[in-house]
């Protein structure tokens, strides 16, 4: 088993803790991980990526150039990286701030309305966990249980409280997506 | 199985000296390598050690010099510009016998150039740098757990044989997480080493740290020393990894994150029918001659993919010694060469000789 994926999108929409996430989790379940951020100049305000790597072999390259999952937040993350992603691969994109439609025919397409679900279950701050939801369910890489328990170790001890908002809308991203 | 931790590469780097006995940093901040005198701000106090930011890049290795003079576990790190900065100061250490840690997370160059990840400092790291006749061993980590296993080994090493160690890293290295097992800490004691300024009250003999010897002979004679110490680490310290050589047409050689992406450029080869293998060096100096001379009897070519416009493909060369034909890719200012151009290379390289 290998998944590749790039998460994309605005400084501060949680791209990188997204990713983190995914890495503790499989760390968890005993797979091989690698985490590899984007950074520079352009981080604070601008856009940001990183490479995730799961793997129950060996990891070769850590940076991602064709994913097999792309996850996007906002619309300059789907322009740069659309065509990037593999034949048969996996888009999920924030439909609540992505104004067009993706143009790939060739992959799977989810869109997921996570500003709109963020502020369902309580704040709008966890707009990331909803799509992260929605990628646990479409491909089962790690399980649900595994990120849970990892958003302990990601999240500092002060935002402990925010644990059980951010399992709902995990929750909440899930439940739109069948596996 | 020991617990594995999720950690970035240059906080890896900085856990490791810190349990490997490194007490003492100094250094100055340059990006991609913050993290690491971050970490040893806070780090370092908790066991009693030192950390200080210098002024700049020459007092900060000046202060290594002093340091390990005294005979402590010391360390410095920066980046490509700033270890431009330290040579004339790694030159002063090696030159009066000293072992520290070095380590450079080099980004693209030349001049002030970028931030992002590059392999364009081989030559200063590998042929001297500073000025005279002088060698450091230099490890190629290529992945988190590496960067912790020779660290913890480079403060022995650079003891073992009294000369600066580098870890020649990159910026990916040193931004990327891995899971990483950190060993138990060692206990070290400074205060025992042979060359130590610690005060001779006890009535031993003065111990005399210098670089200067104004008589030819004795600096001839010293330069031979130096030479001899290498040699010994060359016979002893060589490290380097081969996959798939055995049947191979193509041998890729790689050190570093370029070697990671040669591994998934190398499965991909394979999966293709295109049979390519690898030969990473792990140390660099002193480099694996002998293993890529032997890979050389058997396969058709070799292909040496560097962030560098071509420096270490000249030790290749070297090592080759015309054996085989030795083919470069590289790229450099802080691209990382992919693995699906390097696969293509090599299916081309294995077209071109099969048809020969």
């Amino acid at each position: 088993m290998v998944e590749e994926l790039i998460i994309a999108g605005f400084g501060g929409q949680g791209v990188m803790l997204m990713g983190q996430l995914l890495s503790y989790a499989g760390m968890r379940e005993a797979k091989n991980v690698s985490w590899m951020p984007s950074y520079g100049p352009e981080m604070r305000g601008g856009t940001a990526n990183c490479s995730v790597v799961i793997s129950t072999d060996s990891i070769g390259s850590p940076i991602v150039t064709e994913p097999m999952t792309l996850i996007v937040m906002n619309r300059p993350s789907l322009d740069r990286f659309e065509q990037a992603v593999r034949p048969g691969g996996l888009l999920i994109h924030n439909s609540s701030l992505i104004d067009r439609e993706p143009e790939r025919t060739d992959i799977r397409i989810i869109a997921v309305p996570a500003v709109e679900m963020a502020r369902e279950v309580g704040s709008d701050r966890v707009a990331n966990m909803c799509v992260l939801g929605a990628y646990l369910a479409a491909t089962g890489v790690v399980a649900y249980e595994s990120v849970a328990e990892c958003l302990k170790e990601v999240l500092p001890e002060r935002r402990h409280d925010l644990i059980p908002l951010n399992l709902k809308a995990l929750a909440r991203g899930a439940s739109m997506v069948k596996p | 199985m020991a617990e594995r931790k999720l950690f970035k590469g240059n906080e890896a780097v900085a856990e490791a000296a810190v349990r490997a006995g490194c007490r003492f940093f100094f250094g100055y901040p340059i990006t991609p390598q913050n993290e690491i005198p971050e970490y040893m701000s806070r780090r370092l106090p908790e066991v009693g050690g030192v950390f200080l930011q210098a002024e700049s890049e020459i007092a900060a290795i000046n202060m290594v010099y002093g340091a390990a003079g005294a005979g402590g576990r010391v360390m410095t790190s920066s980046s490509s510009p700033g270890i431009s900065l330290k040579q004339e100061g790694i030159s002063y250490i090696a030159g009066a016998e000293l072992p520290c840690l070095i380590v450079n997370m080099v980004r693209g160059g030349p001049g002030l150039g970028g931030i992002q990840a590059a392999q364009s400092d081989y030559f200063q790291a590998v042929k001297g740098g500073g000025h005279g006749d002088y060698h450091c061993i230099v490890y190629t980590p290529s992945s988190v757990q590496e960067m912790v296993d020779l660290t913890m080994q480079a403060f022995d090493v650079a003891e073992r044989y009294r000369m600066p160690v580098m870890i020649l890293g990159d910026a990916v290295l040193g931004q990327m997480m891995e899971p990483v097992v950190l060993p138990d800490p060692r206990p070290t004691d400074a205060a025992s080493a042979g060359w130590a300024t610690t005060g001779a009250r006890d009535g031993r003999a003065p111990r005399l740290i210098n670089s200067i010897y104004l008589k030819p002979d004795e600096l001839f004679q010293h330069n031979l020393k130096l030479q001899a110490r290498f040699e010994q680490a060359k016979a002893a310290e060589v490290r380097y990894e081969a996959v798939n050589t055995d049947d191979a047409d193509v041998v890729l050689v790689a050190y570093g994150t370029t070697s990671r992406v040669c591994r998934s450029a190398m499965d991909r080869a394979r999966a293709a029918g295109v049979r390519v293998g690898l030969v990473r060096p792990i140390t660099v100096s002193p480099f694996p001659y002998q293993a890529i001379a032997d890979v050389a009897r058997t396969a058709r070519a070799l292909l040496t993919v560097e962030m560098s416009l071509g420096q270490m493909v000249e030790d290749v060369r070297l090592a080759v010694c015309g054996a085989a034909p030795v083919h470069f890719y590289g790229t450099t200012g802080g691209i990382v060469p992919t693995a699906s151009a390097i696969a293509e290379e090599a299916r081309k390289i294995a077209m071109a000789e099969v048809g020969k």
